[in-house]
């Protein structure tokens, strides 16, 4: 074996013969590795936007808008900081202890809770993206926020807002939507036939992973 | 003569590539189960903790804490979650060396863009202050 060439043909076509060579680096399914790999460039993008919203935050001169009181609902009269923003946080959360539970349920082959428990999570997914919808509405149509300015201060604040949140939002969307899919191949025995039932936690890593960029907004943006 | 490398190489259980991906945890619980086995009374703790964290990074709001102290709390209260979401949800606490320093190790480049954009963020500020605003 020692014998052997640093690569197996010389030049780019040895790379490229090594490269795709049948080894293998992660001893899990590929499409685990993978998404892992996708989430791990997912965590560069959301850093990008905080770090920018950092950025703003700290060069602008104009007070930044107090989230807890933008954020604020009035509930019997009295206004609640950030109370919209609590839910929310709550919601996403449950969504992701139910995840958690279809996957094991999955890899118990268990069919109908695993599905059940899934739908369930995409329900609660839709739940926060209609919260989201809401509280953009309230701040475009009723509080003048714009991605170039608002009356409560710092111009950057919308547009930190729209980018961040919206990012995310989208993201929460695209999970509704995949993990319905999924959902529903669970239900119809597709992963009974297919013998596995990784997709079931490929499609949890992804929600677990939403939830975790919103820690980190909630954290960062809401009440920093 | 064989290089230790090339042992290595051939010592790689074959199982690793066949139904049960996660030999590391089934080793460690006993059990053959298939794929992340872990107790539901584990999840429903984490799912538990986590709803008293969130709750705890809420009062730092409510009661309007200030300065370093209000900083502080929201970052270790956003860290403690987050690792309980990445440990045990995401089962990174099972998987294996290789996977957990290929996913988190590269993050810690990011303290670099924050650090390097901070320094930006504040030279900005002066350069704003010093020209505009009179």
């Amino acid at each position: 074996m020692s014998h052997e060439p640093a690569t197996l043909e010389p030049g780019f076509k040895g790379v490229t013969a090594d490269w795709s060579a049948d080894k293998q680096a992660f001893p899990v399914p590929w499409g685990k590795a993978m998404m892992w790999i996708f989430l791990l460039s997912d965590t560069f993008i959301f850093s990008c936007f905080l770090t920018s919203y950092m950025n703003v935050r700290m060069s602008t001169t104009a007070p930044w808008p107090n989230t807890a009181e933008v954020f604020a609902l009035t509930v019997g009269g009295h206004d609640i900081p950030l109370l919209l923003i609590a839910i929310m946080t709550m919601v996403l959360i449950t969504s992701s202890g139910t995840m958690a539970m279809a996957v094991n349920f999955g890899y118990r082959r268990d069919r109908k809770r695993t599905a059940q428990l899934m739908f369930a999570t995409a329900a609660l997914g839709l739940c926060f993206v209609g919260m989201q919808a809401f509280e953009w509405t309230k701040l475009i149509v009723h509080e003048g926020v714009r991605p170039w300015g608002n009356p409560m201060g710092a111009a950057q604040f919308g547009s930190s807002f729209f980018m961040i949140t919206g990012f995310h939002g989208m993201h929460v969307t695209g999970g509704v939507i995949y993990l319905s899919v999924v959902a529903s191949r669970v239900l119809s025995g597709f992963y009974d036939r297919k013998g596995t039932y990784e997709t079931v936690e490929i499609a949890g890593l992804y929600w677990h992973f939403v939830d975790l960029v919103w820690v980190f907004i909630f954290a960062f943006f809401y009440l920093w | 003569m064989v290089s230790g490398m090339a042992v290595r190489q051939h010592d790689i259980p074959a199982t690793d590539l066949s139904a049960d991906h996660s030999p590391t945890h089934a080793a460690a619980h006993g059990t053959h189960a298939e794929g992340q086995q872990h107790p539901i009374k584990l999840y429903l703790l984490i799912w538990g903790l986590l709803f008293v964290f969130s709750a705890f990074s809420y009062m730092v709001d409510y009661f309007r804490l200030q300065g370093a102290l209000r900083w502080t709390l929201i970052i270790v209260f956003m860290l403690i979650k987050a690792s309980f979401i990445v440990a045990i949800f995401m089962h990174m606490a099972w998987e294996r060396l290789a996977l957990k320093l290929a996913i988190l190790v590269p993050p810690l480049a990011l303290l670099i863009l924050i650090g390097l954009m901070a320094i930006e963020g504040d030279y900005t500020f002066l350069t704003r202050v010093a020209s505009f605003v009179k």
